[in-house]
């Protein structure tokens, strides 16, 4: 018997630490090395989409339900959380002061900052920008159970990827129309005047806990069920799974992870326009995914980097006046992965915690019932 | 069509609130259409008119996924291609209207062929959706090569001299135009002579078979990958067809103009039942004219949103669309 160790969110106390090693890194070591915009094009951005393709590759990858409607839970929850904090940012305000460490002038070299702060931020404003995200991600999700539990009881496989592209198009429609019921939107001008709330800190913890979550999800018996719906849908409901529940559970899952991307979207750029919610941009999840490789988390996560790093990257890395090439070599390159690599770049190969995790056999026998994700994740904790 | 009629009326029968709610719709129509009974014949005739364009290219769409499976994201920009053939052809040519109109239906099989041949057909055995995102690869190709500033400049171009004078003239206070009746032959024609090569030719049949049971009529001796080829290239004329016409009634051409004009005709095809011909050309008819009445009679900016809740709607109380056999409906 080993003793018990901490957890949280059933990982251990290396996993936080590396992800608070990464996350330092990333903050102090490489962002201030870069302009603004980059940061927010190639490390802030991508976080944010990485929600968005986690939730999509949750509904497609690992459920097999084809659905192009996540890019309007993507708006959904954008417009969602931008009313609020439109309405409510500029009042309130609550700064906390924190620590301030004055920098040797050596450790200059590595950190290229004369002060680091610790600790210093305005509780109300980021408490705001908290709910606002949760808000758009739960309309999304309310949406998403009402939409989806309707479509999926009738539809699958094309059909539902039509309903699916129909109810992006919608929603586009009805946010140009948005400011006839709130001015604030102002429709197809666009929304400005939004406060810029999103940092690297919030897009980041957003983007690891929608990893665990995910993580644990698919790897529970909830994730199993899901799962068996991709692989033989009659089979499932042989061995008397609710195939209808698991792929409704998949589908509001991965539109609340889309309305929190989107929620967070909203205040990185602090700029909405409805010609971003376009149809034709609701493919660009999709083919993050199948990059990736579908059904593999790790490999939407690289995937997202490399897409937005090599699409943004194309600006700076052609020459004068071959901007304008950086989407004829883009589906060149989408032509070729799909030619030559169709499992995408990792295939199957999860690395790290994202891989299938050993349960000691004796462990399973005896749990007790049915292993549920808390009962096996206690177990496994306890010995 | 008889059975497919019954069974129509039956599950209406069961269904008595959806009975309801086409009534209401009727009727709703016929007061307006009472109020102004010549608006309401303009709408239609709009409609018509607009239908028969989403028809030429919805026919690609579904003759093609009948075919292979495949939602081909890039016939709406082989529809573009055509648009822009036929506007060189007009423009820079001077051509008459006819012979440009054939030149786009030459250039686009050619076209489609290829991008069936390099990137579509390494990939028939594998995963669809491998399949799909090529689609949508070359769909971005096609327009943003195109957008290029030594193709095609990613510009709006106005389409100045129209190779044939508008003319249009009343009747009964029904503005009609010359173009409306080129549009609807020239539909009208192209449907029939697609009827005629897919149920009274061999290779139609052949089409036919390989769209039923592709190994089983590759033992029989039929040459699929032909077949598939030239299901591609029938398509993709028709879209070139579509396409010409296309700019002859809106004169504004852009390399970013496939899209949505190739979105209506797939819902189209959807509509009328996937796989099925008669199918997509009601269901192109019905949706031009939905959007024409409902931009129409309630309003103009929410036209999409209308034209795709009413899909959903078709969908979700007949999944397989109006014409859509359920048995064609395979794993």
């Amino acid at each position: 018997m080993k003793k018990p160790r901490v957890r949280f969110l059933g990982q251990g106390w290396r996993f936080w630490l590396a992800v608070i090693l990464i996350f330092l890194v990333a903050e102090w070591l490489v962002m201030p090395r870069m302009t603004g915009f980059r940061n927010t094009a190639w490390i802030m951005f991508p976080c944010i989409m990485a929600i968005l393709c986690l939730g999509v590759n949750l509904i497609y990858g690992f459920n097999g339900q084809f659905s192009l409607a996540q890019w309007g839970f993507y708006g959904i929850g954008a417009y969602a959380s931008a009313i609020l904090t439109y309405r409510y940012a500029a009042h309130i305000s609550y700064p906390i002061q924190g620590i301030v460490l004055r920098l040797p002038p050596l450790l200059q070299n590595i950190i290229p900052m004369a002060e680091i702060t610790l600790f210093h931020f305005d509780a109300a404003k980021s408490g705001l920008l908290l709910v606002a995200v949760l808000f758009g991600g739960l309309l999304a999700a309310v949406v998403s159970l009402g939409f989806g539990y309707v479509v999926l009881l009738r539809l699958g496989s094309d059909y539902f990827g039509i309903a699916t592209l129909g109810f992006s198009v919608i929603v586009q429609v009805l946010l140009i129309n948005s400011d006839k019921v709130i001015p604030e939107t102002k429709g197809a001008r666009g929304m400005i005047g939004i406060p810029q709330m999103t940092s690297f800190f919030w897009a980041f913890l957003c983007m690891v806990l929608a990893l665990v979550v995910l993580r644990n999800l698919i790897y529970s018996s909830v994730g199993r069920a899901v799962l068996s719906v991709r692989e033989d849908e009659l089979a499932a409901q042989a061995m008397g799974i609710d195939t209808l529940k698991y792929k409704v559970i998949s589908f509001v899952l991965g539109s609340f992870f889309a309305g929190v991307a989107g929620g967070l979207y909203a205040h990185l750029y602090a700029f909405l326009s409805p010609i971003y919610f376009d149809f034709t941009k609701s493919f660009d999840p999709l083919i993050i995914i199948v990059m990736g490789g579908l059904g593999n988390m790790t490999g939407t996560v690289i995937a997202t980097f490399l897409w937005a790093f090599t699409l943004e990257g194309m600006r700076i890395w052609l020459p004068q006046g071959f901007e304008a090439w950086r989407f004829v070599i883009y589906p060149i390159a989408l032509l070729l992965l799909m030619l030559f690599r169709q499992q995408g770049l990792l295939g199957t190969l999860e690395l790290g915690f994202l891989r299938a995790p050993k349960w000691p056999r004796k462990a399973a026998q005896s749990a007790p019932e049915t292993g549920t994700a808390v009962n096996l994740a206690a177990e496994e904790g306890l010995q | 069509m008889q059975r497919t009629l019954r069974r129509t009326v039956l599950s209406l029968r069961r269904r008595w609130y959806l009975t309801l709610i086409g009534i209401a719709i009727v009727v709703w129509l016929a007061t307006r259409a009472a109020h102004n009974p010549r608006l309401f014949a303009q709408f239609v005739v709009d409609g018509i008119r607009l239908g028969s364009v989403y028809a030429l290219v919805a026919l690609g769409y579904t003759m093609v996924y009948g075919i292979v499976r495949l939602i081909n994201f890039a016939h709406a920009d082989v529809f573009m291609i055509g648009a822009f053939a036929f506007y060189y052809a007009a423009t820079r040519f001077h051509w008459g209207f006819l012979p440009s109109m054939l030149l786009a239906m030459l250039v686009c099989p050619f076209l489609a062929v290829i991008i069936e041949r390099v990137a579509y057909k390494p990939l028939r055995d594998a995963p669809r959706i491998a399949a799909l995102i090529t689609a949508i690869g070359v769909s971005f190709f096609l327009e943003y090569f195109s957008a290029l500033d030594f193709v095609f400049t990613p510009n709006f171009i106005v389409f100045a001299p129209l190779p044939l004078k508008v003319t249009s003239f009343d009747v009964a206070g029904v503005t009609l135009s010359n173009v409306m009746f080129l549009v609807m032959g020239v539909g009208a024609f192209c449907l029939a002579a697609l009827w005629y090569i897919v149920y009274r030719t061999k290779l139609g049949k052949a089409m036919r078979a390989v769209a039923w049971d592709k190994p089983t009529a590759r033992l029989m001796g039929i040459d699929v990958d032909l077949v598939i080829s030239f299901t591609f290239a029938i398509g993709a004329a028709l879209a070139g067809a579509g396409g010409t016409l296309y700019v002859t009634l809106y004169p504004q051409i852009r390399t970013f103009l496939g899209p949505m004009p190739g979105l209506k005709s797939f819902i189209a095809a959807v509509f009328g039942g996937i796989g099925s011909i008669p199918g997509a050309f009601v269901g192109a008819l019905l949706i031009g004219m939905i959007e024409t009445l409902s931009s129409g009679y309630l309003s103009s900016t929410f036209r999409d949103a209308i034209v795709f809740s009413i899909l959903i709607a078709v969908l979700l109380f007949k999944p397989t669309g109006l014409f859509g056999e359920a048995a064609k409906e395979k794993a």
